[in-house]
């Protein structure tokens, strides 16, 4: 059976479609976090090196993965959003952009935490925290560009520029930071050093990466039917809707 | 093309001495007031320089971008422009460049007087000056997307910074890296070619996203 897929690049579709997954999204995702937080808090081994505040790679290395990869998704999103006018593909791309800022303010957050204990210092101007911290600018120019903007369209497309303009930078911006870190050789302890990993460990953090992603999946799926509503308010359907509400 | 926006840009800018001058005397105030702030010790202030410098150009730079389209925008030329049958990329090449010429030279002119404030040697001073000269075009280029994308929004000139300065790092940390790489004795040359490469980059790439930027922002 052939699946029409445009259908659901419609708002009205789409809107039942994702209201139907974010359940099944939303209960992996809480299964999902508690075996793996079980897994990193109570079978993982304490490492030998780092102790017990090694524990916080379970949340800090999925943080720093769904950071980077939300950014990629969000242009991906938005520059299909400005080629083909599909203005679902654009308010996928605003929704996400939230939740991967989100993200990237929590693998600062959690290294500082755990850089603390380590490296005896909250902050390091190394290559990957300063081009983390500088993804984080890149989300918030993009939330706030759409944000002073009030005609939704424009908004769509302003932020689909900027949002590319960010993706063509970033591995410049990235090994720019890295050959700049090497020039002036302050900070010495690098992030790509971690011993090898024991595989309750690994499997830990791969939950609880998958876990991640469910919960950015249904996050943004509730956030794109928010918008959704909000866009289509004066449409039949959405008055339909209300009506059946009441 | 290009030629004719930049002549008649220049012309403006000719016209009105005072937008220019107030962007230069913004870099050089902002340069001084670092001495200030962390105190007159000379081997600080010359390990500073480079850094201050530039940070200074990308401040200047920045400032100025709400200049590059705002006054066409306002009276219809753009508009204009936009209609016009002349690509609109190299049209808008055409007022980047404007805005380089107007902002970026002259600051680049300029910085070696600053760099003897900060006791910089003559080799230093030469490459401070030609990495600005090869960045501060990077900066109008790119700026120009932040300026077309903000156009004739509220708070358009904070925001622009938001943008913009992000997409700046890299040249920032190439130009200033120049200067410290000549001092420790590895040489400019390849802070200067990624430079160049930079340049090279958003001359073909920037025009282009910028008109894209027009379009939306003035449909």
């Amino acid at each position: 059976m052939a699946i029409n897929w445009f259908k659901y690049s419609s708002p009205a579709s789409f809107y039942f479609l994702a209201g139907k997954m974010i359940p099944l999204f939303s209960i992996a995702a809480t299964i999902l976090f508690a075996a793996g937080l079980y897994i990193g808090f109570f079978v993982a081994p304490t490492d030998f090196q780092q102790g017990e505040a090694y524990r916080i790679i379970f949340i800090h290395v999925p943080a720093a993965w769904m950071s980077m990869f939300l950014y990629v998704m969000m242009a991906i999103w938005a520059g299909i959003g400005l080629a083909f006018n599909t203005r679902l593909s654009s308010m996928m791309a605003t929704a996400i952009a939230p939740t991967g800022a989100m993200f990237t303010f929590l693998a600062l957050w959690t290294g500082a935490l755990w850089g603390k204990p380590m490296w005896g210092t909250w902050w390091v101007w190394d290559a990957r925290l300063t081009s983390e911290l500088i993804l984080l600018f890149l989300y918030i120019g993009f939330m706030s560009l759409q944000a002073a903007i009030d005609d939704p369209r424009r908004a769509d497309k302003a932020g689909a520029v900027i949002a590319l303009v960010g993706v063509v930078n970033i591995p410049i911006i990235y090994f720019s930071v890295k050959w700049w870190n090497t020039l002036h050789q302050g900070a010495t302890v690098s992030v790509t050093q971690s011993p090898k990993m024991a595989t309750t460990m690994l499997t830990g953090m791969l939950i609880m990466s998958i876990a991640c992603w469910m919960y950015a999946i249904a996050v943004i799926l509730i956030r794109t039917r928010t918008i959704i509503l909000e866009r289509e308010r004066h449409t039949a359907w959405v008055g339909e809707l209300r009506g059946v509400a009441q | 093309m290009s030629l004719w926006v930049i002549q008649r840009d220049l012309l403006l800018a000719i016209r009105r001495r005072a937008d220019v001058l107030t962007t230069l005397f913004f870099f050089i105030i902002v340069v001084s007031l670092f001495p200030l702030g962390v105190g007159p010790e000379i081997n600080i202030l010359r390990t500073m320089a480079p850094g201050v410098v530039w940070v200074a150009a990308l401040l200047a730079s920045m400032l100025s971008l709400g200049r590059m389209f705002s006054s066409d925008y306002l009276d219809g030329t753009l508009e204009q422009m936009l209609l016009s049958p002349q690509s609109l990329a190299m049209l808008v090449l055409g007022k980047a460049l404007a805005h380089w010429l107007v902002t970026g030279v002259p600051l680049v002119l300029m910085s070696p007087v600053l760099g003897i404030q900060y006791d910089l040697s003559a080799d230093a001073l030469l490459v401070l000056t030609a990495s600005l000269l090869l960045g501060t075009p990077v900066l109008s280029l790119i700026g120009a997307i932040g300026a077309a994308l903000t156009l004739g929004l509220r708070g358009g000139g904070v925001l622009v910074s938001l943008l913009v300065l992000p997409l700046y790092i890299p040249v920032l940390i190439f130009g200033a890296g120049a200067v410290e790489a000549s001092a420790a004795g590895l040489g400019a040359g390849a802070h200067l070619s990624l430079l160049g490469a930079f340049l090279l980059a958003s001359l073909v790439l920037a025009p282009w996203a910028t008109a894209v930027s027009l379009r939306i922002s003035m449909e």
